[in-house]
């Protein structure tokens, strides 16, 4: 998510400040010598991560809804079997919800990252060998509705811990190469936003699925 | 697309071709990402048309052999005559098409990201790869939504609603394999696409506010576009998990939407348990503040221009912002309307009714608040502002018929009738695209540098305004008459053989209508090259995009950062030396 918040750069235009072109009268105006514009705040690295928080929480309530209401619709709901490994996997998240925060307040927040990034690598894995243990006991995709949404939702989440852990590894790659990367706070306080909200929703997920069997 | 904004640039720039395709293509510039989104949606509301029209002419002579047509499309138009199935795709793609591509894209995307970050006086949008990202990944939407027409089987049937089970069911007709797949895939990559666009124009409404520009300084364009990012950002998510559970439906084997003992083309469907109306449900919590998505931002143009050509400051300003905030806060809360005689319990349908009713205050508010702009004002008639006093008029119109369709009693005759096309097709269609015309004329000149011609403007808005009532109004009547809708033949049914002189009637206006648009294309590519140079404030407008250049510079204010003294439609001050001032005019100059 933080590699596509890239700030506002101030650019050079060749040849005025004219955006389209400069075969046209007024165009020229402020020419492109002077100083531009500083970066605005970065405070919109914050805002940018809590819209997109409400985005997901509306994607995830859908899902919630359609849960609820399947599972009242018709009488074919078999709960499932929860994977043992679960647990493991959330201890696993939880921790690395903790290591970020760690990055967050580091003055050199490099080792924190990589061990928040390795833990994350952990929890998919962890989450891929549920899959496997449901797969093992004869519980497809398509067994039953129950089934049905544990792979929805256990594989959306994957898949914001996916975005999540390309983030944390461009994060890392710039803190390591670039001390002095001006907008380094902010994108990892952003980045850990992003974890700290994907270990709620796993929790939240977590609990739908084991006590709204 | 890309040869569009490709033959356009190369007319003005004189840059080594690299730095064309930084600047032109995958530019960062939040002026030429919101002209290419306007371009795709100019490209998009043609196709749509050509559908249209197609249709209407299908209506009136059901075994017309269209010369193009069976070429076009071997499968559902062999020999030039038109399928019932191929009518129903186009069907499909004409609302998908306008819905997504045209009233979501040009006013909030097109329009918004070019004005709005001049507007609130800010260099660029929050985030500018983000906002190119936004318009690409539109723009691969939209190529792999008209793929569907390509692949075997065609475009799908079931509607811009894609109601299951005919969405859910490949065997469901020839449509509904690859095509159907490739639609949800399209909707998911454009509501990918329109969160993206919302959480940017958020933030940057949030954050990057000029010095004085305080949230009730803004321009009513930019409340319109906070509002409608907000709404966007709120209903896409909806869609796309809805999308992702269809598309498991039809590929992965589970059941959400399908239920069971299904035959579907003498095939057993192995399906079980599925709730059709749970679709409904999602597709319509997404689906009504899509309505809004489309109209809001045109209501922000009308204001804008309005007030501009009379000359007078808006009529209520903070009742009007009160307003289109309640319109967004309610606009959640009526998605059961659409859904009256979907199988909903009375006590629900009269909650969504009322609610329904409710967002006849705030838009009533409205109305009346641009009616109190008008009166008493020195009225100057230019195109944008007949397109802008159309507006009103189709508003009123359009709306007048929804109170008829928010009640259930009334709803359950009307449903699924030409009614409801009229009514759609005047509030949602009509309206908004009078709003988007009403931008182009009024901006065209910040856009381009150029004047767009005056006479050949008001020619297009008369053409336009008398066509669209001509081709919709008789339409209510049909309604009346219990015409249905969405059948492609019924030209044979007896009970309404009287409203054939009317189909005729509709698709000759129809036909005269397009032809008109023609005038605009015209006007519009013709006054790019050769239009009359635009000062800086042609219209003698408040607002900072009037205090840069036309066009204006790569980063709007050449470096500078405005500050704003004042409200932003502020005509006619008594004492001042001019009839208005300008936001960035200080006090002490008043």
């Amino acid at each position: 998510m933080a590699s596509l918040l890239t700030p506002v750069q101030p650019k050079k235009t060749a040849g005025g400040a004219g955006g389209r072109g400069g075969d046209r009268v007024g165009d020229g105006s402020g020419g492109g010598s002077g100083p531009g514009p500083s970066p605005p705040s970065l405070q919109r690295y914050q805002t940018g991560m809590w819209l997109a928080i409400g985005a997901m929480v509306m994607v995830f309530a859908a899902f919630t809804s359609a849960y609820v209401v399947r599972k009242g619709a018709s009488n074919d709901w078999r709960p499932i079997r929860l994977p043992s490994i679960l647990w493991l996997t959330t201890a696993v998240l939880l921790t690395s919800s903790v290591s970020i925060e760690r990055a967050r307040r580091a003055s050199l927040p490099h080792r924190w990252l990589t061990a928040t990034w390795i833990l994350g690598l952990l929890f998919l894995a962890g989450q891929y060998l549920a899959w496997r243990q449901l797969a093992a006991s004869g519980v497809y995709l398509a067994t039953n509705p129950s089934s049905s949404f544990f792979y929805l939702l256990t594989g959306f989440h994957g898949l914001h811990i996916l975005g999540g852990l390309l983030a944390l590894t461009y994060v890392v790659w710039r803190v390591w190469s670039q001390p002095a990367w001006q907008a380094r706070q902010a994108a990892v306080d952003a980045t850990a936003l992003y974890w700290h909200f994907l270990d709620g929703l796993w929790i939240y997920l977590f609990f739908l699925l084991m006590v709204w069997r | 697309m890309a040869e569009m904004a490709h033959s356009h640039a190369a007319v003005h720039v004189h840059a080594a071709p690299t730095g064309f395709i930084r600047k032109y293509i995958f530019s960062l510039d939040h002026k030429v990402i919101g002209i290419q989104y306007y371009l795709l949606s100019l490209v998009a509301v043609f196709i749509g048309m050509v559908l249209s029209l197609l249709m209407r002419w299908h209506l009136v002579w059901p075994s017309a052999k269209i010369p193009l047509l069976g070429s076009l499309f071997p499968e559902g138009a062999a020999g030039g005559v038109m399928t019932p199935e191929l009518y129903l795709s186009l069907m499909t793609m004409h609302g998908t098409i306008m819905v997504f591509f045209v009233l979501t894209t040009a006013p909030q995307s097109g329009f918004g990201n070019y004005v709005l970050p001049i507007q609130i006086g800010a260099a660029d949008m929050a985030f500018p790869t983000l906002n190119m990202l936004s318009f690409w990944v539109t723009f691969v939407g939209f190529l792999v939504l008209l793929a569907a027409f390509f692949v075997t089987g065609g475009a799908p049937l079931s509607g811009w609603t894609g109601y299951p089970p005919l969405s859910a069911l490949p065997e469901a007709g020839p449509g509904q394999g690859t095509g159907q797949t490739l639609w949800i895939v399209s909707l998911a990559i454009f509501s990918a696409a329109s969160l993206l666009g919302a959480l940017n124009f958020i933030t940057t409404i949030l954050d990057l506010r000029a010095r004085g520009m305080s949230l009730l300084r803004m321009p009513l364009t930019c409340w319109t576009w906070f509002v409608t990012a907000i709404l966007g950002l709120l209903a896409f998510g909806v869609l796309l998990a809805a999308g992702a559970l269809l598309l498991m439906d039809r590929v992965a084997g589970t059941s959400f939407f399908v239920p069971g003992g299904l035959v579907v083309s003498d095939k057993i469907i192995d399906h079980s348990g599925g709730s059709p109306l749970l679709w409904q449900h999602l597709f319509w919590f997404f689906g009504h503040p899509e309505v809004y998505i489309a109209i809001l931002p045109g209501m922000g143009v009308v204001s804008q221009v309005l007030s501009t050509f009379s000359r007078k400051p808006i009529f209520g300003y903070k009742a009007m912002v009160f307003a289109v905030i309640s319109i967004g806060v309610l606009g959640f809360g009526v998605w059961g309307h659409h859904m009256f005689v979907s199988g909903m319990s009375p006590y629900s349908a009269i909650a969504f009714s009322v609610l329904t009713m409710a967002i006849g205050v705030p838009s009533a508010i409205k109305t009346f608040n641009w009616l109190g702009t008008l009166l008493g004002g020195k009225i100057r008639f230019t195109s944008p502002m007949l397109f802008a006093i159309g507006f009103v008029s189709l508003f009123v119109t359009g709306g007048l018929s929804g109170i008829f369709l928010g009640q259930p009693a009334i709803d359950l005759f009307f449903q699924d009738t030409y009614f409801v096309v009229a009514h759609f097709h005047m509030i949602m269609g009509v309206a908004s695209i009078f709003g988007i015309f009403a931008g182009t004329y009024y901006w065209f000149p910040k856009m381009f540098g150029r004047m767009m011609s005056e006479p050949l403007g008001k020619l297009h808005f008369w053409f336009t305004f008398i066509g669209v009532y001509s081709v919709f109004g008789p339409m209510h009547y049909l309604g009346l008459t219990a015409h249905p809708r969405r059948y492609s033949e019924l030209t044979g049914v007896k009970y309404l053989a009287q409203s054939e002189p009317l189909h005729l009637f509709m698709t000759v206006a129809a036909v005269i209508t397009v032809a008109a648009q023609l005038l605009f294309f015209f006007n519009l590519f013709w006054s790019m090259r050769k239009g009359p140079q635009a000062p800086m404030n042609p219209w003698e407008a408040t607002t900072l995009e009037w205090t840069v250049p036309s066009p204006p510079p790569h980063d709007n204010f050449a470096g500078a950062y405005p500050v704003v003294y004042r409200g932003a439609y502020e005509y006619s001050v008594p004492g001042a030396a001019k009839d208005y001032l300008m936001q960035s005019e200080p006090d002490g100059k008043g």
